[in-house]
């Protein structure tokens, strides 16, 4: 039950719900207690500490590593370079993207940060003493950092390590419909088109990344501990990588303070780790500092786009037609369907009834960390819901149209669902014109907009440097890779499994493939199980993390926990069910289909005194009672969960902003945000992630960049630099909800973890545009970039400031 | 991994205590105020002293009282000390308006007046407002105090006229009648240092004539964190729009600031002037009594 709380207006849960609504999440009990128990955390009797050498330069040949110095430290007890990773076939290690990725380095280096010994020492304090011991020789290269100019024909060449390779192309791959699109371009009356850039940033989790390693000389089992999204994923790539047998490995995720991404991939970190404790035969402990994560393990985005609308005079959207520029930097690393090179980029055409769309991207090296698709961005949906949404806008600001009218009468209408796009996505489920409708109720468009008409007048008059904007973004997300036919990574189709023991006394047990850092799945999970078998989610643990106690999956990236996880587990329960009435038919000596199921409890049709309740089925599954011949007895079920589509969630927001013309600065007054995500299992958990996601898209669109000058040198490399956005920046959001449930799913769930980030940047980035009236500037539009833009000069947002 | 290198440590219990510890270690020890700015360095390895002498204990060094017509913050005042200073709310509120604005309440609690001073960061908000005010800093060694307008206390980034075996002890600002002050500054997110920063100390006569003005600038390459010209033009004319106008044209053109990643060099000289003349504007009403 929720009740609020008349003086704070905070909502107090002071019960918990036998399945879906709002109740505290089960695992902030140890949270707000500083108990949770993360990765640094942990310490093994006789564990070691490792500590980095990193590269300095963007681009140098290394003409010779002297480790000598480094190894007499008294403390240190190994040093592990390219060499000796070579020697164990171990210097290069493939990359979720068909590419190969250097460990430690042994030819060049190839961005600045790039991972080049690896000291191993009794206390971290003498592992970071002896990097500056370690004497490496650098013959400095020209670097490739602007991306626009990496396929130049005089562009220094970064993988030479590839045989025959002259130039840094990596991939050019393409969607939709070309000659279709061009027909509807040629026949159109308006079309209007676009330069942007989403630059490069960082999911930069509270929790940095890191990894214990240790190898038991004796049993030759290795023990992983690290802090993973992925932990079946991981014990797969180390499997292959390593050459060890699957149960000859275990992956623990302890607690997880935030990933977005971050922590998919495998860091050379990781590896290095392992290598450290087969040296030593000690457990290794690694773990990032700030710096080294913002500088190596993974960046996002990066995507240098050109895009084009074309629309008929009386503002009916026809095409879209895009071509992409994609910095991957130095080693192709995306973590993302292995068959697809630019993740879910193509389901730009957004969420409008277009006739074709058509998109080609070129994918590019440069001396830049790799990484490519983390962060919070459902595959590259966050480029895709930008680019459509920046374009929507342009469209209006040239024919003199308003934004929201413009999306209003291009909108899918709820009778086109499933609607397949023109660019082959069959999307499930929508009200829009409902979702847009509410969401200008709100914010009370109309009046807003008379406002902001007296603003400019003041401003007009030399009253006044402030202007006002207003910003609209629709997007529709798409979300629970996936169908494993279509979606794989390094070949494992992303499918996840669930597996549900109910206890003699009725409580329970769920294990999942997926991995919490923050999304509350302790909680969500088990009340899933608890709609669907009427079992207190207090009574029911979930377990996740540790590859020895959970099934098979891919894990949770990409929104996909709920649509996946979430269906296997509801899956599962049914099984369980299924079960428990079998049993109950033989407690009450009826037969099942005489046997009707109410939250908890089989009743007999026409006799509701005559009834088991779970509680009694499971004792009586574990006891002596007489079954049928095929059945087994106890109370549990798996399932593996293969979706048969995306779900496709979708969101509505407004955004009002107030910018001092004569410093730049913005200031977000208002945030209007509603959010379809289908049914909605436990709605405070939904509004915390909306709320981080609209705070990440404040920091997208106003304050985050990694930028680079010339040299390759990172401009970004701490909190100092890499800005993040606080509370202060964040107006108190006004969420909404339209509800219309994924007809696939088996209870309507979609998912909605990145929704927000999904949607907000271009709401912020149309907000400031509205109120400077400028056709486009990149983001992140700090109050520089605010100025330039307003004086006509903008700022090129991904390199250094000159 | 960022831990710092190996060092000594010292807590010293008096300023001749901690002059005397400075002796014995020599150059390559360093006091430790609030650590905001020194700890990171360290660990960052930038800074690698042998031996850090902590003040934290000095009581003698603490506090915010009105000596006279000089308004009294001792080197170990923290910034949450002068937020909250009444003193600084009726006298100075360019420095209220300063600390309000210098990182955040974590940095604030621990960070000091005199670290701040110390660091000699070009984008330390302090040193632009004192030098509006007029500060002087008294500083400490084996043979005594000296006293230094802070207008002189600075002799480059990260430098200033404090001997290795000084300490600075406390921060004077004389208290004079008829003033009125404010503090500006634009900066890309709460908590991060200063994009540009204006200060402006203004004094006028009954008439609204400027009869002294001090303008301090922050992270704008501007001589002595001052805008000595334009200090120069406003005193004798009337405290007008025009003239503040002017005074933020004159401190812009003064200035020579460096482009970096919260901007390049056109904007930053252009907030100079922006920011000069808003702080003039506050600064008197606050001389005029109209705003708090
Ligand atoms: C996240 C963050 C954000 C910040 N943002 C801002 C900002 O927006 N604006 C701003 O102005 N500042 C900012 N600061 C700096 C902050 O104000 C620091 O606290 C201050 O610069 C140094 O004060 P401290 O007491 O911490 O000095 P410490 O770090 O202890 O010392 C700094 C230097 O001064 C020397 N020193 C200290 N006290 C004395 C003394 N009495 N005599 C002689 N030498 C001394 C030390 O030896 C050292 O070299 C920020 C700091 C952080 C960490």
């Amino acid at each position: 039950m929720t009740t609020t709380d008349p003086d704070t207006g905070f909502r107090a849960l002071d019960a918990t719900p036998m399945g879906y609504g709002s109740m505290r999440r089960k695992e902030d009990a140890r949270f707000v207690r500083g108990k949770g128990r993360y990765l640094d955390d942990i310490v093994l009797p006789g564990m070691l500490h490792a500590a980095i050498l990193r590269s300095p330069h963007a681009h140098a040949r290394i003409v010779s590593i002297d480790t000598s110095a480094a190894e007499a430290h008294p403390r240190v007890r190994a040093v592990i370079t390219g060499e000796t990773l070579a020697g164990l076939g171990l210097a290069w290690m493939p990359t979720l993207s068909h590419d190969v990725q250097s460990v430690l380095a042994t030819d060049k280096v190839r961005f600045q940060g790039q991972e080049v010994a690896f000291v191993v020492a009794e206390d971290r304090y003498s592992a970071r003493d002896a990097l500056a011991l370690v004497d490496v020789e650098y013959d400095p290269l020209p670097a490739v950092i602007d991306a626009q100019h990496a396929l130049d024909a005089d562009a220094p060449v970064i993988r030479d390590d590839q045989e025959g390779r002259t130039d840094n192309h990596i991939f050019d791959w393409e969607a939709g419909d070309a000659a279709a699109t061009d027909d509807v371009f040629a026949r159109a009356d308006v079309v209007s088109s676009c330069d942007m850039l989403y630059p490069r940033s960082h999911p930069a989790p509270m929790e940095t990344c890191g990894s214990i390693a240790s190898m038991d000389p004796v049993s030759g089992k290795l023990t992983v501990y690290t802090t993973t999204q992925a932990p079946h994923a991981h014990r797969t790539v180390y499997a292959l990588v390593a050459g060890l047998p699957e149960h000859k490995i275990q992956i623990i995720s302890p607690d997880i303070g935030g990933g977005f991404g971050n922590k998919v991939g495998i860091y050379p970190g990781y590896v290095c780790a392992v290598v450290g404790s087969i040296v030593t035969g000690a457990p290794v402990k690694w773990t990032e500092d700030r710096s080294e994560n913002l500088m190596s393990t993974s960046f996002a985005r990066d995507y240098h786009m050109r895009g084009e609308i074309a629309a008929t005079h009386d503002g009916k959207l026809l095409g879209v037609r895009v071509t992409v520029l994609a910095d991957h930097g130095a080693f192709n690393g995306t973590a993302q369907p292995s068959k697809m090179p630019a993740g879910l980029f193509h389901v730009f055409s957004g969420s409008y009834d277009l006739a074709a769309a058509h998109c080609a991207v070129t994918g590019v090296y440069t001396n830049k960390a790799p990484g490519g698709v983390a962060y919070a961005c459902s595959f590259r949906i966050t480029e895709a819901v930008y680019l459509i949404e920046r374009l929507v806008d342009v469209l209006a600001h040239d024919q003199g149209w308003d934004p929201a009218e413009l999306r209003r009468t291009n909108l899918l209408r709820s009778e086109q669902f499933p609607y397949t796009t023109a660019l082959g996505w069959e999307y499930d489920s929508g009200d829009y014109p409902r979702t847009l409708a509410t969401a200008l109720d709100m914010a009370g468009y109309d009046e807003l907009r008379a406002e902001q008409k007296q603003v400019r007048s003041a401003y007009e008059r030399g009253e006044s440097p402030m202007l006002m904007g207003i910003g609209l973004s629709f997007f529709t997300e798409a979300v629970g890779a996936g169908p494993r036919r279509t979606m794989d990574i390094l070949g494992l189709g992303m499918a996840d499994g669930a597996e549900l023991r109910i206890h003699p006394t009725g409580k329970a047990v769920l294990r999942l493939s997926c991995m919490t850092q923050g999304q509350g799945h302790q909680t969500t999970f088990a009340q899933i199980v608890a709609e669907e078998l009427g079992i207190s989610p207090d009574d029911i643990e979930v377990v996740q993390g540790d590859t020895d106690q959970t099934p098979f999956g891919l894990g949770t990236y990409g929104s996909r926990s709920t649509p996946v996880s979430g269906a296997a587990t509801a899956m599962v329960a049914r099984k369980v069910r299924d079960r428990a009435r079998i049993v109950a038919a033989a407690m009450l000596e009826v037969s099942p289909d005489d046997l009707e199921w109410e939250k908890g409890a089989f009743r007999v049709a026409g006799d509701p005194a005559a009834a088991a309740t779970m509680n009694e089925i499971a004792m009586a599954a574990h006891s002596d009672l007489e079954l049928p011949d095929d059945v087994e007895g106890h109370l549990d079920a798996t399932c593996v969960y293969n979706p048969p589509n995306l779900t496709y969630p979708c969101g509505a927001y407004v955004c009002v902003v107030d910018v001092d013309t004569a410093t730049g600065q913005v200031k977000v007054r208002r945030f209007v945000a509603v959010d379809d995500c289908g049914v909605r299992i436990n709605p405070m958990v939904v509004e915390g992630q909306v709320h981080g996601g609209l705070a990440d898209g404040i920091g997208m669109a106003l304050m985050e960049v990694m930028a680079f000058d010339t040299d390759g040198n990172h401009l970004g490399a701490s909190f100092m630099d890499y800005l993040l956005p606080t509370a202060m920046e964040c107006p108190s959001w006004e969420l909404g909800e339209t509800v219309t449930p994924s007809p696939h799913h088996p209870i309507g769930a979609k998912g909605v973890g990145e929704s927000a980030t999904v949607g907000s940047p271009p709401a912020v980035t149309n907000a400031v545009l509205d109120a400077i009236r400028v056709r486009h500037a990149d983001m992140p539009l700090t109050p520089a970039a605010v100025w330039r833009a307003v004086r006509g000069t903008p700022l090129r947002t991904d390199l250094a400031i000159g | 991994m960022q831990v710092p290198a190996q060092f000594e440590y010292e807590r010293a219990t008096s300023v001749a205590h901690a002059v005397e510890l400075l002796t014995r270690y020599g150059p390559d020890s360093r006091l430790v105020a609030g650590g905001h700015s020194l700890i990171p360095m360290m660990k960052l390895r930038i800074a690698e002293p042998e031996t850090l002498i902590d003040i934290n204990d000095v009581a003698e060094l603490t506090g915010i009282r009105l000596d006279g017509t000089e308004l009294v913050l001792g080197a170990m005042a923290r910034h949450a000390d002068l937020l909250a200073s009444p003193l600084a709310v009726e006298h100075f509120p360019i420095l209220v308006d300063a600390e309000r604005v210098i990182a955040d309440p974590v940095v604030r609690n621990r960070g000091t007046v005199g670290g701040s001073l110390c660091q000699a960061d070009p984008s330390e908000d302090l040193s632009a407002a004192f030098a509006a005010v007029h500060a002087v800093a008294v500083i400490e060694g084996a043979d005594g105090r000296r006293q230094v307008p802070v207008r002189e206390f600075h002799v480059g980034p990260y430098q200033t006229v404090v001997g290795d075996a000084e300490i600075l002890v406390e921060i004077r600002v004389p208290v004079r009648p008829g003033g009125g002050s404010a503090y500006e500054k634009v900066e890309r997110r709460v908590g991060d240092w200063s994009v540009a920063a204006a200060g402006a100390a203004l004094w006028l006569d009954p008439t609204g004539v400027v009869t002294d003005a001090g303008i301090g600038l922050t992270a704008v390459g501007a001589a002595q964190f001052a805008a000595a010209r334009a200090e120069e033009f406003l005193r004798g004319v009337p405290g007008s729009d025009d003239a503040f106008t002017e005074a933020g044209r004159i401190a812009a053109e003064d200035c020579r600031p460096v482009a970096d990643q919260r901007g390049p060099v056109d904007y930053k000289r252009h907030l100079a002037g922006e920011l000069t003349t808003r702080a003039l504007r506050r600064a008197a009403a606050r001389a005029r009594g109209q705003e708090a």
